[in-house]
């Protein structure tokens, strides 16, 4: 068997590029960093709580969000019409009515309840059932339940809707989802608040980071006078510092997804419970992968650009004297 | 090597460190810079180093005219230039070889050669066995010692040197500037601050002598006082001090 050997055991070592000592000293500049907050652990431990929990409230709420609207879709899908006919309508037309929409390629189902049915069913749920038995006449009218085919979209449900309303044996057409309608309006007002408040938080991260890079600047002002004396440019002096506010901004943001994991884990039996109340499969969305990435990603950037802004504003001031 | 011409340097507040002064070193001279607190001599040094820029006249450095070196390149020009301070300016928080290192790591030297270096300027020092050691647990000529081999770790062609042996005793003093004198022997220039006369005296360099920002032969023709040249005694040089 023949095995053919590289030469690079007997080659000798090379001066590295510039690529490579790029590459190198970010390494090693990264790790110095690291190494400054692991030395700390007490001090660093106390930011990085700062920002997870600062992390964590937002992305908790944009979680709620997430789910509520989860839920009312699952909703908006079931949506039905209930469409109230005219009084004057006997049975056969109404049932005769009930088929031909129920042919219409926009509409799964029809159900037809009679005005007999709707009264002694409201008898029953109502509980006036006595008071109503001394009514001359049934007063409500007869009902048709629209369930719509599950190809529709918004639009062509309005479409429905309005030809429904149309019909000159309908009275009155009531989209059951006006107030799933309502609740998706409140969840984008949610939403808004939310995304309004993430920034003032994510403002306070910036803050938060920049003044630990701040008093760091600060506790190695000797440092950095003698490494600029030595021909340190400003970008090799601030680099260890945006090294730390990377680091923070990583750890923070992973704390916090820990954190609003943990939260879902304490939430689960409330859930079970309200799942079995609706009967339902309703279960918790947690955080995808790609929300969570962004997290993290969100986390560091606002660790980059706390340490910049403090880097940039107070790495200038240090000049040997 | 260094130039220069007419260089005033006045303070705010109109305080004059440097008066007009003029002056050359060539390359490969070891030369000394002489006169009490407030002569100018380390205003000359800052200069040399940027530290300071002139208020007028030019600093021609290695054929540079620094007053034409902007803000963003002077770490570039200082990297050229080693430096060693009265105070050592060592970093207490990391070991000798590390501080040796530094010059290098900003340089951005690679790992293998750079400790290749480090180690050979320790050598030149006589402290290769210490390296792993912090600058604390070394004695203050040690330290310098350190601050020396940090300077020239890069093999500058200019060293300039501020009150290099200022807190040092006389022992100390003289094997520091015998590491100094070999340097000179390889080629590099230096310039040296320093109020020790005696012990420059004994090492036969040329001495410039600063008397309130001038030359003080300059300063003894306009006030027409004669010092004599002589040494000054122990009690003016700790008066200096």
């Amino acid at each position: 068997m023949a095995v053919t050997r590289h030469s690079d055991a007997v080659a000798p070592v090379r001066s590295s590029g510039p690529v490579t000592i790029w590459f190198t000293r970010h390494v090693s500049t990264a790790l110095g960093s690291l190494g400054r907050i692991v030395r700390q652990p007490f001090a660093s431990l106390m930011i990085i709580l700062v920002i997870a929990v600062t992390l964590a409230l937002p992305a908790a709420l944009h979680l709620a969000v997430k789910n509520f609207a989860a839920i009312s879709g699952n909703w908006d899908d079931a949506l039905d019409f209930s469409v109230f006919l005219r009084d004057d309508l006997s049975v056969s037309e109404a049932q005769g009515l009930a088929r031909l929409i129920g042919q219409r390629a926009d509409v799964e189902a029809v159900r037809f309840i009679s005005a007999d049915d709707a009264l002694r069913e409201f008898k029953q749920q109502s509980g006036f059932g006595d008071a109503l038995d001394h009514l001359a006449r049934n007063p409500l009218p007869h009902t048709l339940i629209v369930r719509p085919s599950g190809v529709n979209t918004s639009q062509s449900m309005m479409l429905l809707r309005e030809e429904l309303q149309n019909l000159p044996e309908t009275d009155l057409v009531q989209l059951d989802t006006d107030w799933v309608q309502r609740f998706q309006a409140i969840l984008d007002i949610a939403r808004q608040t939310i995304l309004i408040g993430s920034m003032l938080l994510g403002l306070a991260i910036i803050i938060i980071i920049g003044n630990t890079i701040r008093l760091d600047i600060q506790n190695r002002h000797d440092e950095i006078e003698v490494t600029k004396l030595f021909g340190a440019s400003n970008a090799f002096v601030r680099r260890p510092f945006l090294w730390g506010g990377f680091w923070y901004g990583l750890f923070g943001a992973s704390l916090a997804l820990g954190l609003v994991q943990y939260g879902l884990y304490l939430l689960r039996p409330t859930v079970a419970r309200l799942a079995g109340l609706y009967q339902s499969g309703i279960s918790v969305l947690t955080l995808d992968a790609g929300e969570s990435l962004g997290i993290i990603g969100i986390g560091v950037l606002l660790g980059l650009v706390g340490s910049w802004s403090a880097a940039a504003r107070h790495m200038r001031a240090i000049e040997p004297r | 090597m260094i130039r220069l011409e007419t260089v005033t340097k006045r303070y705010a507040g109109g305080q004059e460190a440097l008066s007009g002064l003029s002056l050359s070193v060539a390359r490969g001279e070891m030369v000394f810079v002489t006169g009490h607190s407030g002569a100018g001599k380390s205003t000359l040094l800052r200069l040399i180093a940027l530290i300071e820029r002139p208020t007028t006249g030019q600093v021609i450095v290695d054929g540079q005219n620094t007053g034409r070196i902007r803000r963003r390149q002077i770490p570039k020009y200082r990297r050229q230039i080693g430096m060693v301070f009265q105070d050592h300016k060592l970093l207490y928080d990391r070991p000798v070889a590390d501080n040796v290192a530094l010059p290098l790591v900003i340089a951005g030297v690679g790992h293998r050669e750079a400790q290749r270096k480090v180690r050979a300027a320790l050598d030149q020092v006589g402290l290769l066995h210490k390296e792993k050691q912090t600058p604390e647990t070394l004695s203050a000529g040690e330290q310098q010692r350190v601050g020396i081999a940090r300077a020239i770790v890069t093999r500058p062609k200019l060293l300039i040197a501020d009150e290099p042996t200022g807190n040092l005793d006389p022992d100390l003093s003289l094997e520091v500037m015998r590491i100094f004198r070999r340097f000179n022997e390889v080629g590099v220039t230096l310039l040296i601050a320093s109020h020790d006369i005696a012990l420059i005296d004994k090492l036969g360099c040329r001495r410039i002598a600063l008397e309130n920002g001038r030359l003080q032969n300059e300063f003894e023709d306009d006030f027409a006082i004669d010092f004599g040249g002589h040494p000054p005694s122990a009690s003016e040089q700790d008066q200096w001090r």
